[in-house]
C-alpha cells in the first residue's frame, strides 16, 4: 500500500508540474491550516444576544424542531414530564452521564437510567455545547459524558441548551468547540443538529423521523 | 449484482426513457421539487454568490496544494488513533475495504450513501465475497431491493414511484401482515425504520462516505439528513470512510463556507439535519462509537485530472444542483446516462473517468442552456468542459458521418468569406424557394431527427453582410 502512496502523491506532483512543496509554499500551506480564518458571515445573525435566541427559536421551529424555554436547570424534570405527556410518550428517559445531577424527585414518576442508549430507550436527554442561530442547528459533541449514540438511536431526543450558549453562525460554535477542547485535541464526534430525522427520498415527499429521531425538543435554559 | 455502464448507448437509453410514463411522472416530482426551494432558500441568503466565489477559491487552493494537504491530513488522522489507505483505482480501493472486513470478522456490513463506493463497485464486490451488505439510505435500501442503479447521487431511488415501492417492500421483507398498508409515504418510512434498526447493531463494519476530509484534524464530515450515516458509524465496531481525494478541504472554515452552499444547492434546504465531524475511533472513557477507524483514500482517475482542463471538476461537491435543472436530465432521467454519475456533472466527470470512448455521447446530451452552470455552487464552466469533449470527439473522429460532412462543409466555406458570402446568397434563396415563401420549412433533407418536432424557419430577405454593406442594420 506504501506503494500506492507513494505513487498518488507523485502523480499529483506530476499533475501539477512541480516538485513537493517546501519553503515559502509549503509555509502557506502550514500558516493556512494554523491559524483558520473565516470566510462570509451572513448579515442575518448581526444581532444583540435576544436577537439570535429568537432567530434560532424561530428557525429551529422551522425545522420541526420544538423549543420549550425555562429558567433554570430545576425546572429541567418538570418540563420533560410536560413534553413527554404532551406528545402521549411514556415517561421515560436515558439521560447524558453529563447531566447526571438533575434531581428528578419532582417527578416521581418518571424512570430515568444515566448512560449511552440502547435499541430500546425511547427518549434520551442530552446537553448541546452550542445554539447556531443562522439555521437554528444544534452542536454537540461527544464523550464520556455525552455519548453519541443519545443523539441519533432514540425515537425521541430532548436536548437543553443554556441562552447563553446560543451564538450567532457555526463558526462561533466552532470556536467554542476549539476552546473547549484545547489541548486535549477535538472531541471524538461533533454533530450539528438541524431538526429532527427526515427524508424525500419516496417521490420527494418530506418525511420527518426516518432512521434518527423523529422528534427533536429543545429546552433552551436562562434567565435574563 | 454489478451493474455493468451503458454510457454508450445513451441515445438507446433516453428514445426508452422517453417512453416511460411511470418514469415521466417521476421525473415530474424532481423538477417540481428541487429547483423551487433552491431558488426560495438562495434568494433568502444575499451572500449566496459571494459565497460561489470563496468555495471555488477554497478548492482551487486546496487542489493546486493536494499533496501537501493529503499528507498533514494522513498525520492527523494517524494522530487521533485513526488509519489511511490509499487506493490508487476501484480493484486496489474494494481489495482494501475488504480486507478490513476481513479482519473485523464482518458478517453483516452497514453502508450509508456514497458515490464514490458506486463508482469503484465496491457493492458488488462485497456481495460476491459473502458479505450481508445492507443499504441503509432509504433511496439506497429501496434500489438494493430492486437490484437496480441509483438514478440520481442525492434521491437514488426518485425514479420509483411509491406504489413500485409498496410492492418492493411486501415482496422483501417476511414476517409483516400482509394486508398492512403501504400506500403512504410515512408507512414505507417506519417499515423500513424498523427493518433497518436491527442491522445498525449487528453490523460488524459501517461504511460511509465523506463530504470533506479537514487537513487541520484528520476528521471526516458527512452530510445526511435521515441519520443512517451516524448509526452506521457510530454502532458497527469499525467505521471505514471511503472518500476520493480531492474531498480534502484545509480547515472547518473551509469546509462551513462550502457547506454554506450544499444544501441550499442539493435539496434547498438551508442545512441539512446532520453535519458530522468525525475524528479516529472511540476513546478509553467513551461509551459507545466505533473501536477502529479506517480512511480508504481513493484516486481512481482523480490525479490524472488534476493539472488539465478536466481540473475544474475536482471542485465538485455532489450536490446534485446541475441535474435537478438540466432539462436534458429532466426528460430522460439518471439511468439513460449508464453509469454512476448522471446529469451535466455525469455528462463531464464520465468521460474523465472511464475515458471518452464509452461515453461519447455523454457531452452531447445538453442543450447547452447552461442552467447547469448558473447553478453549480462551486463554479465549474460545465458547457464549457462538455464543449471541449465534443471538439475532442470530433477530432477522433467520432459522431455521425452527415454530422461530421456537414461541418467539414461549413467550416470549408466559413473559412473562405469570397466564397461563403455568394454561396450564403444562395442557400437562402434555395431555402425560400423550398418552402414556397411560407416562410418555414416541414421537412429539411438530413435534419429529420429536427424537423419531426419543429419547424424550420427560412431566411427571409438578405443576408446579413449584404445588409452590413448597405448599412441598413438598425
Amino acid at each position: 500500500m506504501n506503494d500506492a502512496r507513494e505513487q498518488i502523491l507523485a502523480g499529483i506532483r506530476r499533475s501539477l508540474g512541480r516538485p513537493a512543496l517546501e519553503g515559502e509554499a509549503l509555509d502557506t500551506v502550514k500558516s493556512r491550516l494554523a491559524r483558520p480564518s473565516r470566510h462570509v458571515i451572513p448579515e442575518r445573525v448581526n444581532l444583540e444576544a435576544q436577537g439570535l435566541r429568537e432567530l434560532f427559536i424561530s428557525k429551529a421551529r422551522g425545522v420541526s424542531a420544538s423549543v420549550a424555554e425555562i429558567k433554570t436547570m430545576s425546572e429541567i424534570p418538570v418540563a420533560v414530564a410536560t413534553y413527554l405527556a404532551g406528545e402521549n410518550l411514556p415517561a421515560r428517559v436515558v439521560q447524558a452521564p453529563a447531566l447526571g445531577e438533575i434531581d428528578w424527585s419532582a417527578t416521581p414518576t418518571m424512570e430515568t437510567r444515566i448512560g449511552a442508549a440502547t435499541k430500546t430507550d425511547e427518549t434520551s436527554l442530552t446537553v448541546a455545547d452550542s445554539g447556531i442561530a443562522e439555521t437554528g442547528t444544534l452542536l454537540l459533541s461527544s464523550g464520556p459524558a455525552t455519548p453519541t449514540t443519545l443523539n441519533f438511536v432514540p425515537p425521541t431526543h430532548i436536548v437543553v441548551l443554556r441562552r447563553d450558549h446560543v451564538v450567532a453562525s457555526y463558526e462561533d460554535a466552532w470556536d467554542r468547540l476549539r476552546a473547549m477542547s484545547a489541548g486535549s485535541g477535538q472531541p471524538r464526534v461533533a454533530n450539528f443538529i438541524t431538526g429532527p430525522s427526515r427524508t424525500g427520498d419516496i417521490e420527494q415527499k418530506i418525511e420527518i423521523g426516518v432512521h434518527g429521531p423523529l422528534r427533536l425538543h429543545i429546552l433552551l435554559v436562562g434567565e435574563g | 449484482m454489478a451493474h455493468a455502464p451503458t454510457s454508450h448507448a445513451f441515445p438507446e437509453n433516453a428514445r426508452a426513457a422517453l417512453d416511460d410514463p411511470i418514469l415521466q411522472r417521476a421525473l415530474g416530482n424532481l423538477k417540481r421539487g428541487f429547483p423551487v426551494k433552491r431558488a426560495e432558500v438562495v434568494a433568502d441568503l444575499p451572500e449566496f454568490e459571494l459565497l460561489r466565489d470563496v468555495a471555488r477559491d477554497i478548492k482551487n487552493h486546496t487542489l493546486a496544494h493536494l499533496d501537501a494537504y493529503l499528507e498533514i491530513y494522513e498525520a492527523n488522522v494517524v494522530k487521533s488513533g485513526g488509519h489511511v489507505h490509499w487506493a490508487r483505482n476501484a480493484e486496489e480501493a474494494c481489495e482494501t475495504v475488504m480486507a478490513i472486513c476481513r479482519e473485523a470478522g464482518a458478517k453483516t456490513v452497514t453502508k450509508g450513501k456514497s458515490m464514490v463506493a458506486e463508482e469503484i463497485g465496491l457493492n458488488a464486490y462485497l456481495d460476491d465475497r459473502g458479505i450481508d451488505r445492507v443499504e441503509t439510505d432509504l433511496g439506497e435500501y429501496i434500489i438494493q431491493l430492486r437490484d437496480e442503479p441509483p438514478s440520481h447521487i442525492i434521491v437514488p431511488a426518485v425514479h420509483v414511484t411509491k406504489e413500485q415501492i409498496g410492492e418492493t417492500f411486501r415482496a422483501a421483507h417476511d414476517g409483516l401482515d400482509p394486508r398492512r398498508g403501504l400506500s403512504e409515504s410515512r408507512d414505507i418510512t417506519d417499515e423500513a425504520r424498523g427493518q433497518l434498526r436491527e442491522k445498525y447493531f449487528a453490523a460488524e463494519v459501517g461504511i460511509t462516505g465523506a463530504n470533506f476530509l479537514i487537513a487541520e484534524s484528520g476528521s471526516s464530515v458527512i452530510v445526511t439528513n435521515e441519520g443512517n450515516g451516524d448509526l452506521t458509524q457510530t454502532l458497527a465496531k469499525v467505521h471505514i470512510v471511503v472518500a476520493s481525494l480531492e474531498k480534502m478541504i484545509p480547515t472547518m472554515e473551509d469546509a462551513l463556507a462550502v457547506l454554506r452552499l450544499l444544501a441550499r444547492s442539493s435539496t434547498g434546504q438551508e442545512f441539512s439535519v446532520y453535519t458530522t465531524v468525525s475524528n479516529g475511533p472511540r476513546r478509553s472513557e467513551d461509551l459507545d462509537g466505533p473501536d477502529a477507524y479506517h480512511v480508504v483514500l481513493v484516486d481512481n482517475g482523480r490525479t490524472a485530472m488534476l493539472g488539465t482542463e478536466n481540473q475544474d471538476m475536482l471542485r465538485c461537491i455532489r450536490c446534485a444542483a446541475c441535474m435537478n435543472h438540466c432539462p436534458v436530465y429532466g426528460a430522460v432521467g439518471g439511468h439513460a446516462y449508464g453509469w454512476v454519475y448522471p446529469g451535466p456533472m455525469g455528462a463531464v466527470l464520465t468521460p474523465s473517468l472511464m475515458g471518452v470512448e464509452g461515453s461519447a455521447h455523454l457531452p452531447h446530451a445538453s442543450t447547452f442552456c447552461g442552467r447547469c452552470e448558473q447553478v453549480c455552487p462551486m463554479k465549474i464552466p460545465l458547457t464549457k468542459m462538455m464543449r471541449h469533449y465534443r471538439e475532442r470527439s470530433y477530432q477522433n473522429g467520432h459522431g455521425g458521418s452527415i454530422a461530421r460532412n456537414a461541418l467539414g462543409l461549413w467550416s470549408y466555406f466559413a473559412s473562405r468569406p469570397r466564397l461563403y458570402a455568394p454561396m450564403a446568397r444562395i442557400a437562402s434563396w434555395m431555402l425560400r424557394c423550398l418552402s414556397r415563401d411560407r416562410g418555414v420549412l416541414r421537412w429539411l433533407p438530413f435534419a429529420t431527427a429536427w424537423t419531426r418536432y419543429r419547424d424550420f424557419p427560412t431566411p427571409q430577405g438578405g443576408t446579413f453582410m449584404s445588409a452590413y454593406r448597405r448599412g441598413d442594420l438598425e
